[in-house]
């Protein structure tokens, strides 16, 4: 299957169908998250909860001994929830710093969850195949409630945001503040962070523990480069999660042996790259573009002073001097020589320049702020 | 115990050692999350690798995966330096995107290639044992023994060599660096050593316990001292101690041994997390709530010096006075009076000579905070101490 079958199929296909709008509302609803947790600094937590889910996973099914997928995601938001409480703790409660409460909490749930899973897979139990898939995920497993579950908590999440959506920007940008205007920012942060472990937790099925935490940072990280905005920012990282979650299905779904869940997170990875070099205002192109314009001007302002220093000593500013001696100093290029003659402040006779009644006027007021004419 | 459960947990033990060495650094250095990125990242290294000598144990792929891990660290730093995320964010997007890469490049060559996903981010240590090496026809024991073997002897010699030039690009880099030892090449320098470390013990015991072996014991380590040395030689009993407890509690229930270990380390960070004599839990929890009654009386200490009129300074009067709870008021008077801070003569509280002089310079401290003027009440009161 090639990408034009994929995608003359994707309305038509049942399970096509399922696994794009499936990835799709996931892409989109972690970007929106993710929007928060990467402005918060807490880019890692994502990583930290998608791990620490897993021993929830293992453990809802020992109890239950049910492969029902809503039974193990509850499992996997409790331990998720944990984890996130415990890492908090340490954070507050003794000199650990923050990294290492995020290490410490990853490796020991998910070495803990599979001491689980091996453990379930030893049991004498035919039903326990296929809990490995929340390891790396593998979306063609999704099937129609799935995909009604993620639109169901991605439009509780629209209706939370929308409603809390001053005081999460609040508390986001100033915490202090938040507190001193009345606000429970306690309660505010633990509705953001469930909502975080929530999404995180919706994706684990379809991308898997290891690769979560990309989809929650890159779409976000991307979004960020576009705009300074808080609402436009969310609104771009749910885009462009949505599309890299169906980019990602469509390529993978028109390869033979590509997994979804890494081909997801590299068409993330993609947007997040593109961000970071065209992004108008903050891209590294633009920056670099704007970065030689600036020496550019600051040598043609160089070259401009410096002739005016030498027309100076004479008393007509517009004696002849050889386009040699200008040699001597960095300032001076063939190019700055030519725009300083297209803007009429410099004339040019054979090998001889001589300063313009305009140029010598411009130049004495080179540095002077209150000399706006020409500008 | 039979000879391959002996080098099972000679192989975990010396795993355990070689990680916490670099792991007591990477703590320290607030760089914990480093290690995790790392060990995500070499992922195609050890793919690459793998195509080349078709042999996970051979030393050129062991290089080409540190490489990869040097690469993620400078790719991590020149992703942060262009200003457009901040580290955290650059950490967490440079790792899944190279092990998704990695995963990949495994499932495009599945059929050439008898490498596992799983097996790479789990290890599988009761394997190892099996995997002998033999030179010039004898067998002188497990691969994964001679090899993290070789990377503690370098870990340790390097150690020695430069623990006092480790010591102070960790606590103070630009002394260090005034000193005419470059933190840049001690930074990079550990990096290397924690990927080549990370890539030696993943075959052996995966990807995620190379994290837990690395972080944990050093974490429980910086949890009950303050010494480096003493905080190295705590790590390595720690990871020694899950290594081998780890390994019986797989073999009992007939789990993941590399699980098990984590799971150990777990429970250790646990126990020393809650129990820890100054920085455990129990310890800060106990500390603020002291501190909570100190600050109380210190204020009640305050208000009787501020007024002279019985009224206010009789015992019921105070519980609406400064808004106490029973309770509160009478651990406050107990404290005082325990102190000889206070004397309470008919129901009336008054200021003993030593109470007096000493929220005089409780006030002297809060005015001017100066450390000089409680260096004697230091002894008596927590709130002072920190």
């Amino acid at each position: 299957m090639n990408l034009q079958e994929y995608f003359s199929l994707v309305f038509s296909d049942y399970t096509l169908r399922t696994i794009t709008l499936g990835t799709a509302i996931l892409g989109a609803v972690t970007g929106m998250l993710g929007s928060f947790a990467v402005l918060r600094k807490q880019s890692l937590l994502g990583d930290a909860i998608s791990h620490a889910a897993l021993p929830g996973i293992a453990l809802a099914f020992l109890i239950t001994g049910a492969k029902d997928s809503n039974t193990l995601l509850l499992g996997a938001l409790v331990s998720g929830l944990v984890g996130t409480f415990w890492i908090r703790g340490i954070i507050t409660k003794t000199h650990l710093k923050s990294d290492t409460a995020l290490g410490l909490i990853l490796s020991l749930f998910f070495g803990f969850g599979m001491l689980l899973l091996t453990f379930i897979q030893k049991q004498p139990n035919a039903n326990q195949a296929g809990l490995d898939k929340y390891l790396f995920g593998q979306a063609a497993t999704l099937v129609e409630s799935d995909v009604w579950l993620m639109a169901i908590v991605t439009g509780i999440c629209l209706i939370v945001m929308l409603l809390f959506w001053k005081e999460f920007k609040i508390l986001l940008f100033d915490a202090d503040y938040t507190k001193t205007l009345g606000f429970n920012t306690k309660f505010i942060d633990v509705l953001i962070t469930t909502f975080i472990v929530l999404a995180i937790v919706l994706g684990l099925q379809t991308v898997g523990v290891v690769l979560m935490s990309a989809m929650l940072l890159a779409p976000a990280a991307a979004a960020r480069q576009w705009t300074n905005s808080l609402g436009t920012m969310v609104f771009l990282a749910a885009i462009f999660g949505a599309f890299s979650g169906v980019f990602g299905t469509a390529i993978s779904a028109s390869q033979d042996n590509l997994s979804t869940g890494p081909v997801i997170v590299i068409v993330a990875s993609v947007f997040v790259v593109f961000s970071f070099i065209f992004s108008p205002s903050r891209g590294l192109l633009f920056r670099q573009i704007r970065f030689i314009k600036n020496r550019r001007d600051l040598e043609f302002q160089k070259t401009l002073s410096f002739m005016y220093h030498i027309a100076e000593t004479h008393e007509d500013i517009s004696h002849p001097h050889t386009i040699k001696i200008l040699n001597n100093f960095q300032g001076f290029t063939r190019k700055t020589l030519q725009k300083l003659v297209d803007k009429n402040y410099v004339t040019l006779d054979g090998a001889m320049w001589s300063l313009t009644e305009e140029g010598f006027e411009t130049a004495a007021n080179l540095y002077n702020q209150n000399f706006k004419k020409h500008e | 115990m039979s000879n391959a459960q002996f080098e099972i947990q000679l192989i975990a033990s010396l795993v355990a050692i070689a990680c916490a060495i670099p792991g007591t650094f990477l703590v320290l250095r607030k760089m914990a999350m480093i290690s995790d990125a790392i060990s995500h990242a070499i992922l195609p290294g050890l793919v690459i690798g793998f195509f080349i000598t078709q042999d996970l144990n051979s030393p050129l792929l062991i290089l080409l995966a540190a490489l990869t891990g040097v690469v993620t660290v400078i790719l991590v730093e020149r992703i942060q330096k262009t200003g457009l995320v901040k580290e955290d964010t650059a950490i967490g997007l440079v790792f899944p995107a190279l092990f998704s890469i990695g995963v990949i490049m495994i499932a495009k060559n599945a059929n050439d290639v008898h490498l596992d996903v799983d097996a790479v981010l789990l290890g599988e240590l009761a394997f190892a044992p099996f995997d002998r090496l033999i030179v010039a026809g004898i067998n002188i024991g497990p691969k994964s023994l001679w090899i993290i073997g070789t990377i503690l002897t370098i870990t340790v010699g390097l150690l020695i060599a430069f623990f006092k030039e480790l010591k102070v690009s960790t606590f103070d880099a630009g002394l260090s660096a005034s000193l005419g030892f470059s933190p840049v090449v001690i930074h990079y320098g550990l990096m290397t050593m924690a990927s080549i470390t990370t890539v030696g013990a993943f075959d052996a015991v995966g990807a995620i316990l190379v994290v837990a072996l690395m972080i944990a014991p050093a974490a429980c380590a910086y949890l009950l001292t303050t010494d480096l040395k003493k905080m190295l030689g705590l790590a390595i009993v720690f990871g020694v101690f899950a290594a081998v407890s780890g390994y019986w509690v797989a073999h009992w229930l007939d789990a993941s041994i590399a699980g098990s270990i984590t799971t150990m380390l777990g429970v250790v960070f646990l126990i020393v997390y809650l129990f820890a004599p100054n920085k455990g839990l129990i310890a800060v929890m106990y500390r603020e709530k002291q501190q909570r009654i100190e600050v109380s009386l210190l204020t009640f200490l305050l208000h009787l010096k501020n007024h002279n009129e019985k009224e206010e300074r009789h015992v019921n009067h105070l519980n609406e006075h400064i808004n106490w709870q029973k309770v509160k008021s009478k651990t406050v008077l107990d404290l005082a009076l325990k102190n000889n801070m206070i004397l309470i003569d008919d129901k009336i509280v008054a200021l003993t000579d030593k109470g007096d002089e000493f929220t005089s310079k409780a006030i002297d401290y809060i005015i001017t905070n100066e450390d000089a003027q409680i260096e004697d009440m230091k002894e008596d009161f927590f709130l002072f101490r920190g």
